[in-house]
Parts: structure tokens; C-alpha cells; sequence
């Protein structure tokens, strides 16, 4: 269980992170979504105590970060899988992990195994690592205290398709047993299929947090049509406000209202389907689109 | 075998550590010596110091008076270069964690960061009195081998102890000078050349040089080398050179590490 309250970070004049309160409870995967520089990374370092806070306060399993005695066997932790010596194996990595912690020494190799890092990569300096390795080292890291608590900033960052499905697998394991995640991420879709609550951050504000079903049921209707602007006149002539959305319509009326409208008019529907078929990416762009940096929605 | 006796088995191996007890500092203190030496560059600084010292004895052996063939002698020559890397070691010892970021993951398992720094303390003085005693050895070899008449008979304890008090402060030095700067190359260029401007200035400009002795490391650092014992001033003097260069860039810089963002 992860406990976030009223948590501030300013940089001068500049609030990185702004009240931003949430929590991330065991036997789920709780999603931290946001387009970069949103306060993602900031809030995960408050968390475990990398970063002080301007206001605010996180509780780790019911205790503040710094007053664990040894954090590892509890939380594990990936913030940045590049954030390591270049010139040490992964191999040597994770034994310092495992000193660090007082782990028997077999626990390198059981590590090495779950993350599918071979003996020989294992031999190799992390300047030599591509991405996707040094995120399977950087899970082996995590997970070498075998902790109740897991955070990760963008795992999935730099893993191939292989890769991303099988830590979709891990986690979703880790969760059922009754472990604690916290994973953040721009990448959306990735989060969609894995995420059980989902904690929505903007310019450091949180915009939306739930379960994902309840951010999910929205209602409201989204609807294609050749004719879009006669569609749209009217919609708006029928009394159903309506609003551009990529190549369609949006609206908060149901669809068989919509339909009705269009059979009216004798216009052409392309596509006509509960909005919530277009997913949190829908929600997350609007959510955020407002606090969005030009060209990070790719 | 019965479920009990599988359950017994696997609580065992799985035995770990209990989470709620704080890792022991000897524990961080060879954590710390292993990541001195688990990097080429690592490896090589300790390589190098230990080669130069090996080289410095050989060449004292083959140019020095024989006269002079003695154990204090070989001891006095190794200090100079030695006391060129470890400062060097120590700076990197903190640094690392910044230019490598490794403070990422270091102070994620060790919240209480002054415990790491406390562990890179200790592990710098044991790297440090591994040098000295490194030099002890060659230099009695040397001794020995050169079959100089009364070739120990300077040796004491308060020659040993001066000896040391210039490599450990040497290591401490370099740590304070990478907390304060929390980046290796500022840190290194900084070491070496502040004292020497120092150094220079004194030498030009009489009012500085007046009290250079209380203020310069180097100058008051320098009788060290020597046979001599020192007088009660030049002692005092030791205490205030390093006040300012070890202890003052120590205490501002650990203060900074305490509060500052690890990213």
C-alpha cells in the first residue's frame, strides 16, 4: 500500500507536482499516467525519498520511506534502468543489490533467470546493455528483496513487443498474489490492458483517478460520418451537443439517439459505437489536452 | 515426505533477512569497497596506486644514496605520488553516484544517506591505510634488501603516524572536495588547483605569506615528510589547514548531499 497526501513539489516559481494525493493498494496495478514532464517521475522520487517534498507527505506501507530500515526487502524499485555504472556486468549490479540488502548470493542467479538475462549477457557491462536489457536488469533489481511494493517509471520503455508481454505477465502475477504496483507511463495502451486503478496526472495536477471501469464509463457516443458538419448541424438542430473528435463526432447523448438524428436527415453514418470503445486514449488526450506539450502526443 | 517437512524445507531456504532491521554499517563499509573495485576504472586507480608504488620504491632504489637507502627514506618516497591518487579515489568514491547516478538506486536502499556516506568515510580511511600499509611493506623490503647499516633506526610509531595523517587526511580531502562539488572533474581540478594557487600567491604576496603556513595544507603539511618532529605551532598549524580544506568543504557539502535531489 502506497499513500500520497497533499503532495507539493515547487522548483521556485514552478510547481513540478501540485497537491497531488492518491494511493496504490496491494493485489492491484495502479497506472500512473501522464504526457511527459507532467510530474510522473517527480512524485515517484517524493515517494521514495529521493526528493523532498515542498508540502505533503507519503506513507510505504504505512511508514515513511526513510524510516525503513531496510526499504529494499519491502519496496522494490526502478526509476531509471539507465541510472547505473556503465562500466559494471549485470551481474555485478544486482550482487551489490544483493550485499546491500544481506540476500544469500543465489538470489543473483534466480534473478537473472526470471528476467530472461542469460549468463553471458549477465557478464556484460551495462554501457553494452540495449534498453530493453537494462529494464529486465532493472526489474531483477526490483524484485531481488522479493518486496510486497513495486515502483516503476516506465518499465516498458525501450522493451519489444516479447518483452512488454511478458512484464504485462509479471505484473499481473505479482498483483494476483497480492503485491502492490505502482507503474507509470506515457504509453497508454500498455497501461489500458494492465492497469486496475489508473491515477491521471497533468501539469502535476491529478485530473482523474478510479478504477479503470469507472473512468472507462463515460457513456456517450462516438460517430463517423461523411457528411460530419451537416451531421454535426444537426445534431445541434436536434438539441444534442456534439463536438469534433478526430475524424468523427462526439457526443454525450446515447447512440440510438444519434442514429435517429442522422436517419432523419438521410445522412450516411460511417461508424456510430459507444464512445467508450475508443479507450483511455480518448480520456487521456482530453483529460489532458489542455497541459499537453505540443508534439508529445505522438 | 510428508507436506510439513517440504514446508520446513522451503521456509528455510527462503530464510531472508528480517525487513525491519537496519542493515549494519560494515555491511555498507564493504558494499562501498566492493564498488571501488568492481569497475575497470576502479580497478585500474587501485592498480595504479599500487604500481606507482611499487615503481617509486625500484627507482628510489637504484638513484638514492646508499646512505640514504633507509626504511623512512623509500616510506617518504612513496607518499608524493600516493598522496597524488588517493585524493582521487576518495573524490570518485562520492561522485560516482552523481555522474554515474547511481545515487538513484544507492539511496533508495539506504534512505538515511548519511549512512552511505559514513560507509564511504570508512572505506576511503581502509583503502587509505591499505596504501600505507602497502608502502610499510615495500619500503621494509627495500630496507632490507639495500642491507643499509641502522636502516629502521628512524623508524617509530610517531614517524608511521605522521605518515598516515598525510594519506588518510589526502583520502578525506578528496571527499570532501567530491561532496562538495558532487562531480568529478570540477572536484578534481578543483583539488589540485586551488592549493596550488594558494601556493603561488603565498609565495608572491608577503601578507599571505605570513600566515600561509595556517592556511595552506601543503605548507603546513610539508614537515610531515620530514624526520624532524614537529614543534606544538606547526601541529596547530596541520589542525587550521585542515579545518579550511577537509573539514569546511566536508561539513557544506554533506549539509548540500543531505537536502538535495537525487534524480
Amino acid at each position: 500500500m502506497i499513500t500520497v497526501h497533499h503532495v507539493t513539489k515547487q522548483y521556485g516559481a514552478h510547481t513540478a507536482v501540485d497537491d497531488v494525493s492518491f494511493a496504490a493498494r496491494p493485489g492491484r496495478v495502479t497506472g500512473f499516467l501522464g504526457p511527459n514532464g507532467a510530474g510522473k517521475s517527480t512524485t515517484m522520487r517524493v515517494i521514495v525519498g529521493l526528493t523532498p517534498p515542498t508540502s505533503g507527505e507519503v506513507l510505504v506501507a504505512g511508514k515513511r520511506y526513510r524510516d525503513m530500515a531496510n526499504p529494499g526487502l519491502c519496496v522494490g524499485v526502478l526509476l531509471d534502468a539507465s541510472a547505473q555504472h556503465a562500466g559494471r556486468t549485470g551481474r555485478e549490479i544486482l550482487t551489490i543489490g544483493t550485499e546491500t540488502m544481506g540476500l544469500p548470493k543465489g538470489r543473483v542467479d534466480e534473478l537473472l533467470e526470471r528476467v530472461s538475462l542469460s549468463p553471458i549477457e549477465a557478464r556484460r557491462r551495462l554501457r553494452d546493455y540495449s534498453l530493453g536489457m537494462r529494464q529486465r536488469l532493472g526489474i531483477a533489481h526490483a524484485l531481488l528483496g522479493d518486496p510486497s511494493i513495486l515502483i516503476l517509471d516506465e518499465p516498458a520503455n525501450g522493451l519489444d513487443p516479447a518483452g512488454i508481454h511478458w512484464m504485462r505477465g509479471l505484473l499481473r502475477d505479482y498483483a494476483a498474489s497480492g503485491g502492490t504496483v505502482l507503474l507509470s507511463s506515457h504509453l497508454l495502451h500498455e497501461v489500458e490492458v494492465i492497469a486496475d486503478d489508473l491515477v491521471l496526472i497533468g501539469h502535476g495536477r491529478i485530473v482523474a483517478q478510479g478504477t479503470k471501469d469507472e473512468l472507462l464509463r463515460t457513456g456517450g457516443t462516438y460517430v463517423e460520418a461523411e457528411q460530419r458538419l451537416p451531421l454535426l448541424h444537426a445534431l445541434d438542430a436536434a438539441g444534442i451537443p456534439a463536438t469534433t473528435s478526430g475524424d468523427g463526432l462526439r457526443s454525450d447523448a446515447e447512440p440510438r439517439q444519434v442514429g435517429a438524428v442522422a436517419a432523419a436527415n438521410g445522412i450516411t453514418l460511417d461508424q456510430l459505437r459507444p464512445a467508450e470503445g475508443a479507450g483511455l486514449e480518448e480520456l487521456f488526450l482530453q483529460l489532458t489536452a489542455d497541459t499537453q506539450r505540443e508534439g508529445a502526443v505522438a | 515426505m510428508s507436506t510439513t517437512t517440504l514446508h520446513e524445507v522451503t521456509a528455510i531456504t527462503r530464510v531472508a533477512p528480517a525487513a525491519d532491521r537496519r542493515i549494519p554499517l560494515s555491511r555498507l563499509v564493504r558494499v562501498e569497497l566492493r564498488k571501488m573495485a568492481d569497475t575497470r576504472s576502479g580497478m585500474w586507480l587501485l592498480i595504479g596506486l599500487a604500481a606507482i608504488t611499487l615503481a617509486i620504491v625500484a627507482i628510489y632504489y637504484v638513484t638514492g644514496e646508499e646512505s640514504e637507502r633507509t626504511f623512512t627514506h623509500f616510506m617518504a618516497a612513496t607518499l608524493g605520488p600516493q598522496g597524488f591518487l588517493l585524493p582521487v579515489l576518495g573524490i570518485l568514491l562520492v561522485t560516482s553516484e552523481w555522474s554515474q547516478r547511481t545515487g538513484l538506486v544507492s539511496f533508495t536502499l539506504v534512505p538515511l544517506r548519511g549512512r552511505v556516506l559514513a560507509a564511504k568515510v570508512v572505506a576511503g580511511l581502509l583503502a587509505g591505510t591499505a596504501a600505507i600499509v602497502l608502502s610499510i611493506g615495500l619500503a621494509a623490503l627495500a630496507t632490507v634488501v639495500s642491507g643499509t647499516p641502522h636502516g629502521f633506526a628512524e623508524l617509530g610509531l610517531v614517524q608511521l603516524g605522521k605518515f598516515a595523517i598525510l594519506q588518510l587526511t589526502g583520502v578525506l580531502q578528496g571527499l570532501a572536495f567530491g561532496l562538495l562539488f558532487l562531480s568529478s572533474a570540477p572536484a578534481i581540478v578543483s583539488y589540485f588547483v586551488f592549493p596550488t594557487a594558494l601556493n603561488i600567491v603565498g609565495s608572491l604576496w608577503a601578507p599571505l605569506g605570513h600566515i600561509q603556513p595556517w592556511i595552506d595544507l601543503w605548507a603546513s603539511q610539508a614537515p610531515l615528510f620530514e624526520v624532524s618532529n614537529l614543534s606544538d605551532q606547526q601541529w596547530v598549524q596541520i589542525g587550521t589547514s585542515n579545518l579550511i580544506w577537509v573539514v569546511l568543504p566536508f561539513v557544506v557539502g554533506l549539509a548540500r548531499v543531505m537536502r538535495v535531489e537525487v534524480k
